[in-house]
């Protein structure tokens, strides 16, 4: 007979395996994208290689924060004493590994990205390497923001006191938030990458223009991380509107389509919106002179990019305020 | 829990409001981005054209916008007339 310490102890371990799971495949990605692109940039001009492998190891080092986070919660999870009363526990467990698996995904991709592009840039121009890398330091250490989000979402998961919650519709509002920030973190974690990758090429094509290459790129990557937010804001409602005791499955499963809306809803925009700072920030580096029509275009594309993400956002808002 | 037949309905038509709009919106989003940062190339080499260029971006994006506003009108459907 399954008591309820083996739901929840198991449930501890089914979500450490997907913490860092699913936390392993973007920093991997990234930092093997970033090796890559330091060996096929030294083969032309070998000289510089002391420059170059140290610029790629603390690149790879942030991206692998994304996936340092992942091990952490899933650390946590083994280690810590399971719920005894509570079956609501194990659907947190589970939600809390989601979270942030699922969303160290895109900033360990975005991470890599900007750093293997920082390296091809210093081959190429060695003498404008530290403008480079503080792009590049820049650019992928608030690719890590996503990953943070998630984070934060799975250690209130993991820390604050959810007994008094009931477990109908408790389990979906809880398995909800892990969805929305996880699955919401992984498209503005690839945008910002590639817009911080573009950012680090053009500052090492034009050096002169690094510092309106650098104020497109945080304009871009906010912009960019916007659905990250809406998933964010979605969780944080889900985990903390009070929710009233309430066996219909309605009650269950309209929370967790709010979650799986916005946490789907957010995938898409981010990533196009980083296309279209990539492709407004390589010719920023090129034509310095055009930067106010460059950002009156990128503005105005991204805010149509945007929209399918509001509209995620307002059917979540539906689903969990107004149904 | 208890179940009857409308509820379990109506559950399942939420679930499957919020998957599709959630899915729904990947299209787009990364469509309409892809026209956007292409349409900034295009903008960087010919200023002269932002005039053309805008235009025919936005063209494009409405095209691609359509998927996901079939996708809002489905998930509306689903939570309000189904």
């Amino acid at each position: 007979m399954l008591e309820i310490i083996d739901l929840t102890r198991s449930a501890q371990y089914i979500g450490a395996g997907m913490a860092i799971g699913f936390g392993a495949i973007g920093a991997a990605m990234g930092e093997g994208y970033a090796a890559g692109m330091a060996n096929e940039s030294l083969c032309y001009r070998a000289e510089n290689s002391g420059n170059v492998v140290r610029n790629m190891l603390v690149g790879q080092a942030i991206a692998e924060s994304a996936a340092i986070f992942a091990l952490i919660v899933s650390l946590i999870l083994v280690f810590s004493a399971p719920s005894e009363q509570f079956v609501l526990f194990a659907w947190i467990y589970i939600s809390a590994g989601l979270a942030m698996g699922l969303s160290a995904i895109g900033s360990g991709i975005g991470a890599g990205l900007a750093a293997g592009n920082a390296c091809q840039g210093i081959v190429r121009q060695p003498a404008h390497s530290s403008a480079i890398i503080r792009t590049m330091l820049i650019g992928s250490a608030l690719c890590q923001d996503p990953a943070i989000f998630g984070m934060v979402i799975a250690i209130l998961l993991l820390f604050l006191d959810f007994s008094t919650v009931p477990l109908y519709p408790g389990w979906a509002a809880m398995l909800g938030a892990g969805l929305s920030i996880g699955l919401a973190a992984i498209g503005p974690g690839i945008g910002c990458g590639l817009a911080a990758r573009e950012a680090a090429s053009g500052v090492a094509r034009n050096p002169e223009t690094n510092t309106n290459t650098n104020r497109m790129m945080l304009v871009g990557i906010s912009i960019a991380q916007s659905t990250a937010i809406y998933g964010f804001v979605i969780s944080l409602l889900l985990l903390f509107t009070g929710h009233q005791e309430n066996l219909a499955l309605t009650a269950s499963l309209g929370l967790l389509g709010a979650g799986l809306a916005s946490g789907f809803g957010g995938i898409g925009p981010g990533i196009g919106e980083g296309i279209t700072a990539a492709g407004a920030l390589r010719w920023i580096a090129r034509s310095s002179g055009n930067t106010g029509l460059l950002t009156r275009s990128m503005l105005v594309g991204m805010a149509v990019a945007e929209s399918t993400g509001i509209y995620a956002l307002i059917v979540a808002l539906l689903l969990i305020l107004v149904l | 829990m208890d179940i009857n037949g409308a509820d379990f309905i109506r559950a399942l038509a939420l679930l499957g409001a919020g998957l599709a709009m959630g899915l729904g919106a990947i299209g787009p989003g990364v469509g309409e981005g892809f026209a956007a940062g292409k349409a900034c190339e295009a903008i960087g080499r010919k200023p002269e054209e932002a005039g053309l260029l805008t235009r025919t971006m936005l063209v494009g994006q409405a095209v691609s916008e359509s998927t996901g506003i079939y996708a809002l009108v489905v998930a509306l459907l689903l939570l309000f007339v189904v």
